[in-house]
């Protein structure tokens, strides 16, 4: 079982696509439910804190805005610990919330190219048969993925 | 019902401040709501606004902009915040703010944070967005009345006022060190200049920092915020009560920038997390020079500042160059000139920026006694810059002006 890192990383479609196919999804629901167990974190309703920004430092300088580093506090330690990654394209339209900053997505994604792990990178698709083509394509890279 | 701020947003969550604009509202007694919207709705606000940023979180920024000038949502107030240092976040924080300005009647303050926000900061931009909600009554008085006292204090000096019969007949500046000491100090002086006792006051209004100790210990009738207060000074004391004016108030360490429309802000944005931009660093600055600032303002005003480079808008830095140019043999007056720019091109690309500057502006605070920082006011925004009469002591002033609606 390998460790998929998926973007957009709260994918509900890609994270059952890589528990399907026998492998563990990095996603951000699960790390976001995390911290709604901790009781340490009182900073609801995301349960981001003002030290999160400061973790995030690992990913990024200060000049960096801190709802940037505050979303790489969370999304970092997902690439770090990926053995693979599935980057989906052209979701702009409907990344809000912790996919919503374009500055973290475009960074994201060169943080995954940079680990240099096996990537598949493809589109959003736009019709049924897209839809096919795209499912297939991830199959096929999950399939190829060592166990 | 709680005045309604509406918040409109891009990183708060994120940043982890979330809590502390929640607790910052609940201290004014103002609540945080935000303006619901749909996809639909996204796309034709970034279609009529004519603008479709990349961050999909600033597209519902703007969407929520569009919803409260559309009336698909209501609220009594706007508060702007998106994360220190986004370029993307400063372009639509600038236009969403111009958008509603232009559309509705509503008070926008704009905000850009870090993950060090805490609730202070924004206690006095909330105060004052609440103020101009719920007191626009209190705030239309023109003329004083009565012997009332204001008391401005502020992070630097402490000024007092006493006012009889829409005239100031007693001042009284101090150095601020202990909050309430220098308080009575001030307050002695004016009311020595004015020849009155204190239980001879009929009330006492305090603004600034220091305002809610001290309206506890002289039992204030009106403890105000600065925003509202040093706005209803300034045009009290330059003659401008009705229509519109801008208001550039430099402080020892912030600065502020008003617009007021019948004397009643309308928009504002103080700056505060450099202080380069602040009395401060031309106290610091006059003081490498070793002139006091009187003659500092003086000498700024026969020096060229283009003959010394400021690189840097940090104080630290900014005193660094200085020194840098002093011991390359440039003149004390270039060097002075110099400062008084770097602090007037930061108010201008910092504060000005945010808001459309009417005239007249009026300029204020400690800051305006400084004669070199006028001339370099007024040839960088490039409009004539008025200082009105007791210009340091416009926050007394407004104090004891809106005080008298407790006569």
């Amino acid at each position: 079982m390998a460790k998929v890192f998926i973007h957009p990383p709260n994918s509900l479609i890609l994270h059952d696509l890589v528990e399907r196919f026998g492998h563990e999804p990095l996603s951000l629901p699960k790390e976001v439910g995390k911290r709604v167990r901790d009781p340490e974190i009182d900073s609801p309703p995301m349960n981001v804190t003002p030290r999160d920004p400061k973790r995030g430092l690992k990913y990024a300088a200060v000049e960096v805005p801190s709802g940037v580093r505050g979303r790489l506090a969370i999304i970092g330690p997902l690439i770090e610990k990926a053995d693979a990654a599935i980057l989906v394209r052209n979701v702009e339209d409907l990344s809000f919330g912790c996919v919503g900053c374009d500055r973290t997505n475009e960074f994201i994604v060169h943080l995954v190219r940079r680990r240099g792990i096996p990537t598949l990178e493809l589109e959003y698709p736009e019709d049924e048969e897209e839809a096919r083509a795209f499912v297939r394509e991830v199959k096929e890279f999950l399939e190829s993925l060592e166990g | 019902m709680a005045v309604q701020i509406a918040q409109l947003s891009c990183g708060t969550e994120y940043s982890g401040v979330q809590p502390e604009i929640e607790r910052a509202a609940e201290r004014v007694g103002a609540e945080i709501v935000f303006p619901e919207v749909d996809l639909d709705l996204i796309e034709e606000a970034c279609e009529e606004i004519g603008y479709r940023p990349k961050s999909a979180n600033l597209r519902v920024l703007l969407a929520r902009a569009y919803a409260l000038a559309e009336g698909y949502a209501e609220a009594d107030a706007v508060l702007i915040l998106t994360c220190f240092r986004c370029a993307e976040g400063a372009l639509v924080r600038s236009e969403a703010r111009r958008y509603l300005q232009e559309r509705t009647d509503l008070p926008v303050v704009t905000y850009s944070f870090t993950e060090d926000l805490d609730a202070g900061e924004l206690l006095t931009r909330l105060e004052a967005l609440v103020t101009i909600v719920e007191r626009k009554g209190l705030l239309a008085r023109k003329r004083q009345e009565g012997l009332t006292l204001g008391i401005d204090s502020g992070s630097t000096t402490t000024k007092a006022v006493v006012m009889e019969d829409d005239e100031v007949i007693g001042t009284g500046w101090v150095r601020t060190t202990k909050v309430v000491e220098s308080a009575e100090k001030a307050v002695e002086r004016a009311l020595e200049e004015a020849g009155y006792e204190l239980d001879d006051i009929e009330a006492i209004g305090v603004t600034g920092y220091g305002r809610f100790t001290l309206g506890k210990h002289f039992d204030a009738d009106l403890v105000q915020e600065e925003l509202t207060v040093n706005s209803k000074g300034t045009v009290y004391l330059g003659g401008k009560q009705e229509g519109g004016a801008t208001v550039i108030d430099v402080g020892g360490m912030d600065n502020k920038a008003i617009t007021v429309w019948d004397g009643i802000p309308d928009n504002f944005t103080m700056g505060g997390v450099c202080a380069g931009a602040s009395g401060r660093f031309l106290e610091v600055a006059a003081d490498r020079i070793g002139v006091d600032l009187e003659e500092f303002g003086e000498l700024a005003v026969k020096g060229d500042p283009e003959n010394v480079r400021l690189d840097s808008y940090c104080i630290v830095f900014g005193i660094q160059d200085l020194v840098t140019a002093l011991a390359e043999g440039a003149d004390p007056e270039d060097a002075a000139a110099a400062a008084c720019y770097s602090v007037a091109e930061q108010l201008y690309e910092q504060q000005l920026q945010e808001i459309d500057i009417r005239e007249p502006v009026f300029f204020v605070g400690g800051a305006s006694l400084i004669k070199g920082m006028v001339r370099a006011l007024e040839d960088v925004i490039g409009v004539e810059v008025r200082v009105p009469p007791h210009s340091q002591y416009i926050g007394a002033v407004g104090a004891a002006l809106l005080a008298s609606n407790y006569v």
